[in-house]
């Protein structure tokens, strides 16, 4: 059609584009506020690594031209936390969604922040399992109906920010897609974090969650977002819980790096224990 | 004293899903959708005053296909 290219085409695989996502899924434009990001962040193309999961969200490591693994369930934490340890020069950015982070991969998720692994954590929250067909996921709100609950869930959701939190996160904000240049700067702020940030993205999904609890469209769930949240900077994460229908509470929760992250208390840890051995050197990554 | 264009809009038709992000959120409301189909069967946007643009891609950032995006031009006096 136009000439002019894409403002994003160094970052984005083009010849795979139509992407798989559905009509006014919110993935699309969580990845290209990422994307923005990285473009106004000072790493390059070359310092910086995508490790995705399984799922809809899962599969952001297949359109974005930097390197990139689409791991196992569940295991993109590990993934990424092995790839830091090896080259701790590498920015390692974990793209995933709730269903794939939270559940199967909810112990990585707190262990990384206990152990304040640096990465960055991009949790794309579509409050159901997208990509299987819409079951109950770990952050479906009560009385959500859903494939496995028919009747309605029953069970009360995870609050993600306040997992975070609690784990040692260093960095934790919440944005839905809506707010699209909050959520460009929140993500920016996060990859310059040392530690590990955490960025949960509320996203909507209309094939499945949004259809089944008859909340219309896509483009009528953006405008509950801009009606129902709140926006409240350093508020407790206690009050981040999202409800079916309800306004919840959006913004920058937690921001203080000032903890040590695992190599560099694993150095301090060394250098003082190995002082005497002159076999010792202090890690500074993988010689490969 | 003719008035300077400020920004422009751009499209990738064919990539287009017809969610209609782009429509609703554009500031200057400058878009429509059209009356014909894409490839795929979406009706995708048209610009029916491209003159109005200012090119602050915000299409671009609420655009989840990567279909069409805005861009200052370059006689902008910014």
């Amino acid at each position: 059609m136009s000439k002019e290219k894409h403002p994003l085409s160094d970052y984005l695989r083009e010849d795979r584009m139509p992407h798989m996502w559905c009509p006014g899924c919110g993935i699309g434009i969580a990845v290209s506020a990422f994307l923005n990001a990285l473009k106004q962040s000072r790493y390059g193309q070359d310092d910086v690594v995508l490790v995705s999961g399984i799922g809809c969200a899962g599969r952001v490591a297949g359109y974005v031209k930097l390197d990139s693994f689409h791991t196992t369930h569940g295991r993109a934490i590990p993934f990424a936390e092995g790839l830091k340890a090896a080259s701790p020069k590498t920015k390692v950015v974990v793209f995933s969604g709730e269903g794939d982070l939270m559940s199967i991969g909810g112990n990585h998720f707190i262990h990384a922040g206990r152990k304040n692994m640096s990465i960055t954590i991009l949790c794309v929250n579509n409050l159901n399992y997208a990509m299987t067909g819409g079951q109950v996921s770990p952050t479906t709100p009560a009385k959500a109906i859903t494939a496995t609950a028919p009747f309605g869930s029953f069970c009360q959701p995870f609050n993600l920010p306040f997992i975070a939190e609690a784990a040692g996160a260093v960095y934790v904000a919440r944005w839905t897609v809506f707010h699209v240049r909050q959520l460009q700067k929140a993500i920016l702020e996060a990859i310059h974090k040392k530690g590990m940030s955490f960025v949960e993205i509320i996203s909507p999904c209309p094939t499945l969650y949004e259809r089944r609890n008859q909340m219309g469209t896509a483009l009528s769930r953006m405008n509950f977002y801009r009606e129902n949240t709140v926006i409240k900077n350093g508020a407790s994460t206690k009050d981040a819980v999202m409800d079916l229908d309800k306004p919840f509470i959006v913004g920058k929760f937690v921001d203080d790096d000032s903890k040590l992250t695992y190599l560099e208390a694993m150095n301090e840890y060394y250098d003082t224990t190995f002082s005497c051995d002159a076999n010792y050197h202090t890690y500074t990554g993988s010689k490969i | 004293m003719k008035k300077r264009r400020v920004g422009m809009v751009y499209f990738e038709i064919e990539r287009c899903k017809g969610c209609g992000f782009c429509v609703e959120f554009c500031p200057s409301g400058i878009l429509r959708f059209s009356t014909t189909y894409n490839e795929k069967g979406y009706h995708y946007p048209v610009a029916e005053h491209p003159e109005k643009c200012t090119g602050c891609n915000n299409c671009g950032l609420y655009c989840p296909d990567y279909a069409i995006w805005g861009e200052a031009s370059e006689d902008n006096p910014e």
